[in-house]
């Protein structure tokens, strides 16, 4: 008697597990080792930057995922959204609030989303936006290294997509997994981070006097450490360029989750 | 019978507290007007002010403000913000006063705690009736930061890279103004300022 009812408790434990775990198995994540990184925008005399071990989507979100979330949460739709969070460009390529389209592919990344509503987005899965310097870090990784940045054949590869005029739109998530297990760092879309508009300060010549040391405090000025890092380079000016409700064709997102320091 | 005779007290006091707070609201400037899309008060950030008071950023609909992010260690540009924001309060005529306030929030929750956002108030002479010195949680001081077009950055020393930027908010929390020249009051945005608080 026992045993069967056990088994039916087991049984039942597993099925509700399930039900907890599937959707949060929707959206695969892949654990990010942390390490000391020297990344563009560290100077040449700081000291590499520490990056916390976390965990980061695989792929970029999609127009499918994405479409579940605003049919979830209506007053991320199109049109209810205050233009404080997202300005006239917001899901344009869309057919509507909560439809693709023909011309929208729901395996496609999602763009046209501000920043606001990525973040908005990736709360909702209980993460965050990665920053400039976890992404850059995961970015730096090609198929068998971590980091492949002196590799001249892989910086041309990689400068290659940007010369390239692929929409966005058509292109399915999914490609090469980095040595980190993510995929289309690269050869997709731009990306999200979470301080995008805190990469390139810049001084204002209209200041009269010292500019330097009235507008800023922080003496020490962006030092862009490595200049044959051009495409992340592009990937910075832009970013830079963008406020937080605006978007464009290719500026999509993915979504990161802090982790314990040490693994569980 | 007793459980029932408490529900139904229960559901009175529920029904008062309603009413109350409908009062509330409607007293509440101003009274019927939606927020406008591209209001700053849309944002659902929580402050605290240097006298440890906790609000809501809305709350601060109704009042004109001059609006900055600074952090208090910093040794240049920060003194010279909150200056320019006293001389450029100090250009409303003297009845007008009272028409306009000042937020500075600091994007450096970790050092400026209340204390040290006390303890700059004190050091500047900021009467509490005109100035809110306030801190926040780091995602909320970058999505404010985010709305206002101030731009930060940690360096490795602990100090920030940062522009420098003072916004005019007007009651409904839309900008009105704005200016990245420190160290001198900008006449543009005094005017606008002027017209705002009248």
């Amino acid at each position: 008697m026992a045993l069967p009812s056990r088994r039916a408790l087991a049984a039942a434990c597993g099925l509700a597990a399930l039900c907890v775990c599937v959707p949060l198995y929707a959206a695969p994540y892949t654990t990010v080792p942390g390490g000391l990184f020297r990344g563009v925008l560290t100077g040449n005399e700081d000291p590499p930057s520490p990056v916390a071990r976390f965990s980061m989507r695989v792929t970029p979100v999609t127009n499918a995922e994405y479409l579940a979330f605003v049919q979830r949460v209506p007053r991320w739709r199109r049109g209810a959204v205050p233009i404080l969070f997202a300005d006239s460009d917001y899901l344009r390529a869309w057919a509507g609030p909560t439809e693709l389209g023909d011309a929208v592919f729901p395996e496609a990344p999602v763009t046209g989303v501000s920043w606001f509503a990525a973040r908005a987005f990736c709360e909702d899965e209980g993460a965050r936006l990665p920053t400039w310097l976890e992404w850059e870090y995961v970015a730096a990784a090609d198929a068998t290294r971590t980091d492949a940045r002196s590799d001249p054949a892989w910086r041309a590869r990689i400068l290659a997509w940007y010369a390239s005029s692929a929409e966005a739109n058509k292109q399915r998530v999914g490609g090469e997994p980095n040595a980190y297990g993510v995929k289309d760092m690269h050869g997709l879309i731009w990306e999200w981070v979470e301080d995008f508009n805190a990469l390139l300060v810049d001084a204002d010549s209209r200041v009269q006097g010292d500019a330097e040391k009235l507008r800023f405090c922080g003496a020490g000025a962006i030092t862009m450490k490595d200049r044959e890092s051009y495409a992340i380079l592009m990937r910075i000016a832009l970013l830079s360029s963008m406020n937080a409700a605006g978007s464009t064709t290719t500026l999509g997102f993915r979504c990161a989750r802090p982790l314990p320091e040490t693994a569980p | 019978m007793t459980l029932c005779r408490l529900e139904t007290v229960i559901r009175r006091w529920f029904a008062v507290t309603l009413m109350l707070l409908a009062a509330c609201a409607a007293a509440a400037p101003p009274p019927s007007a939606e927020l406008p899309p591209d209001s700053i008060y849309q944002l659902d950030i929580a402050l605290q002010d240097q006298e440890g008071r906790s609000f809501p950023l809305a709350e601060l609909r109704g009042t004109v403000y001059v609006v900055s992010m600074f952090y208090s260690s910093c040794q240049y540009a920060c003194p010279t913000t909150i200056e320019t924001v006293k001389h450029t309060l100090a250009q409303l005529p003297e009845s007008r006063r009272g028409h306009a306030r000042a937020l500075m929030v600091s994007f450096d929750p970790k050092r400026d705690t209340v204390s040290v956002l006390e303890r700059v108030a004190q050091e500047h002479g900021l009467d509490p009736q005109t100035w809110t010195l306030a801190r926040t949680d780091e995602a909320s001081a970058r999505k404010l930061a985010a709305v206002l077009g101030v731009q930060y950055r940690a360096l490795p020393d602990g100090d920030f890279n940062h522009n420098t930027r003072l916004l005019l908010i007007d009651r409904d929390g839309r900008i009105a103004g704005q200016t990245e020249r420190i160290g001198k009051v900008e006449p543009t945005f005094v005017d606008r300022l002027r017209e705002l608080a009248p």
